[in-house]
């Protein structure tokens, strides 16, 4: 049977009630921008300690979620797996919107962000800051070619390759995201190429447990047929990706064991680190990768779609856990300055863990990108045919290869 | 003004043997020389100043030698003639609030010798700060002074991520009464300049005239004249962090 797409009608209340809501999220999440803005970023729980918060965390999610959900598309166009090719269109969608609330959340943390222009005309290209911005600008470039190749009927026979384009490009870009912190050499969490590969594990991850949750959903509210067979599907190769994310995390933390060096950093973080120490172990390890792996391969309940929506949920969990111990963490940790002497005075907190409390402003500016991202998503829907009619398993045949 | 002293001297003394025209000449020329060398030696006397339109050279490299030995524990004599010379301003927030150079005491693991410095940017040969910079709003001066331009730092603070010496501060709140040499502004990031400003006036920065104990040695790195190099021929100096071949401009005696 062939796949149809559609426009949302958008009629509903329903509709109008989720849009509504996620409207004021992200203009109260506007409000704290200006708020922090205009007061400077002494009301947040940023200093000159923890430089990046809370709000860097939702960006990060955001943009690395972002590169991973575009893996669906390059699933079906450039791994010619069929099942996927319905996606193709919400996957390239959502891609766009979740990097553009990302880097909403990023922009409006500047200290200036009335400077964006400066930031986008005045370039330092030894900075991987700077290939992020071409990285993060051309990705919204060729996807949305990508998209116009795979959606007008005239342009469908160039539409391969401008998916395999833009599969290399996302791989790029996350390689990018990661290296932002692999290519600080001055930190004892960061300074490490392996980074880059987890980076782009944890996208492969976020973005397929995001895509999932949005299809169940969106699909289930619209009244729009949504097959179990095609979620077992994904939910399998999804439950790679996050032993895979385990894999280098376990890597990560294993060369840094062998490194003496290394060790009161790892004892930090293992061990030691209060609130870090527990979302490394709780958040990330147990919440994030062995329940949603139990959950997943459970021969029973992981067959159901409760555990699909439940698993990626939980995977969502432990993505976000694992980012806030890498970034926040990795600063909280005290630079070593000094090697082989201890700090008994210091009026700059040399020496000693930087103590974060993340504010309420940066959480809803955090939340506002979600927000922004996801209106972008439901709008686009709206407008466009991204959704397919029907991806009931008996037309999407979830088997085929 | 050559030709002018020429002229002027001309009009008094008027030679009228051959010979004497010529020792005449000479000593003219030897005057005028010396006028106009004379300035320039001067300049190079007073720590290489400059004026205002005249580019830094790369010749210079501006350095410090700290003797720890000679640094007080409890004594903050620099930092306080830094906030005060370059406007810095506390809320008393001390997680936020901006330190350009702070007092640091460290005890050593095996030995238990406790040394107390001043650490400030160490405007590094290679700095990090100036690698990861989008903007390039973090550069070096080609006289080795790590400046921030104001104009173009969005407040990214990435920096501040690669900083091994937390040397830079962020400006967490509204700046005011600010001095009209060292510009600041909310929302950028900062860090001690070597008071770029006095140095362009051929004066020293204000925490190496501050310290009583004389402990902070300012002078040219490149210069094999200056006292600084003359010093650090002399004596052991550390890089803090050496392992990183940043090459500071700022090295310790004692650590």
């Amino acid at each position: 049977m062939k796949i149809t797409y559609s426009e949302l009608k958008g009629k509903s209340p329903g509709f109008f009630i989720v849009l509504g809501v996620l409207a004021a999220i992200a203009a109260i999440g506007l409000g704290s921008a200006y708020y922090m803005e205009h007061e400077g970023h002494h009301v947040t729980g940023m200093s000159n300690q923890i430089v990046w918060g809370l709000p860097h965390i939702f960006a990060l999610f955001l943009i690395v979620a972002a590169s991973g959900i575009l893996n669906v598309a390059s699933i079906g166009t450039v791994f010619g797996k069929k099942a996927y090719k319905p996606l193709g269109r919400l996957s390239g969608l959502m891609a766009i919107t979740m990097l553009a609330g990302g880097l909403a959340i990023l922009v409006l943390d500047l200290g200036r962000p009335d400077r964006l222009v400066v930031a986008m005309t005045t370039y330092n290209f030894k900075s991987i800051f700077s290939w992020n911005i071409y990285l993060y600008n051309g990705f919204l470039l060729i996807v949305g070619v990508y998209l116009w190749m795979m959606m007008e009927r005239k342009m469908q026979k160039y539409y391969p390759y401008a998916g395999f384009v833009a599969f290399i490009w996302r791989l790029i870009l996350t390689t990018g995201t990661g290296s932002i912190f692999g290519f600080l050499v001055a930190r004892e969490a960061y300074d490490t190429a392996i980074l880059a590969p987890l980076f782009v594990l944890l996208s492969f991850a976020l973005g397929m447990a995001v895509f999932l949750l949005y299809i169940i959903i969106a699909f289930q509210s619209c009244d729009r047929p949504l097959g179990d067979g095609l979620l077992q599907r994904m939910k399998k190769l999804l439950g790679i990706f996050v032993a895979s994310v385990f894999y280098f995390v376990v890597v990560y933390h294993l060369t840094n064991l062998y490194l003496t060096n290394q060790h009161a950093f790892e004892a930090f973080i293992l061990l030691n680190g209060g609130i870090y120490t527990f979302l490394f172990w709780v958040g990330y390890i147990l919440i994030g990768t062995i329940a949603p792996l139990a959950i997943f391969y459970h021969p029973t309940f992981g067959q159901t779609r409760h555990a699909v929506t439940l698993g990626s949920a939980l995977i969502l969990v432990g993505g976000w856990s694992l980012l806030y111990v890498i970034i926040i963490g990795g600063q909280a940790f005290p630079l070593e300055i000094f090697p082989g002497k201890e700090v008994i005075e210091s009026s700059f907190f040399d020496g000693v863990v930087a103590s974060y409390a993340p504010s309420l402003w940066e959480f809803l500016l955090g939340m506002a990108g979600i927000a922004i991202a996801l209106i972008a998503t439901v709008l686009g829907t709206r407008i466009l045919p991204f959704m397919p009619d029907t991806l009931d398993d008996a037309v999407v045949n979830p088997q085929a290869d | 003004m050559n030709h002018q002293v020429s002229h002027s001297a001309q009009n008094e003394d008027v030679p009228h043997s051959e010979n004497a025209r010529r020792q005449f000449f000479l000593k003219v020329a030897g005057a005028g020389a010396g006028l106009a060398l004379a300035p320039s030696l001067l300049l190079q006397q007073v720590a290489h100043a400059k004026t205002a339109d005249q580019a830094v050279s790369k010749e210079v490299r501006w350095g410090m030698l700290i003797d720890t030995s000679k640094c007080a524990q409890g004594c903050d004599d620099c930092v306080k003639a830094c906030s005060e010379g370059n406007g810095l301003t506390g809320h008393g927030r001390p997680e936020t609030d901006v330190q350009w150079v702070r007092k640091v005491t460290v005890k050593d693991k095996q030995t238990g010798k406790v040394t107390s410095l001043p650490l400030m940017c160490q405007h590094c040969e290679h700095p990090p700060c100036v690698d990861v910079c989008p903007t390039g709003a973090s550069f070096k001066r080609d006289n080795g002074i790590v400046l921030v331009d104001k104009h173009i730092c969005i407040g990214c603070r990435y920096c501040m991520m690669a900083c091994p010496y937390k040397a830079r501060s962020f400006v967490h709140e509204v700046v005011e009464d600010q001095k009209a040499h060292a510009p600041r502004g909310k929302g950028t990031v900062e860090s001690c300049t070597f008071c770029v400003h006095k140095l362009d006036q051929g004066e020293q920065p204000v925490c190496a005239t501050a310290c009583g104990e004389d402990a902070m040695l300012f002078g040219d790195l490149n210069d094999p004249d200056s006292a600084l190099s003359k010093r650090l021929q002399q004596v052991s100096s550390t890089q803090l962090r050496a392992d990183m071949e940043l090459n500071p401009g700022v090295r310790y005696q004692g650590l």
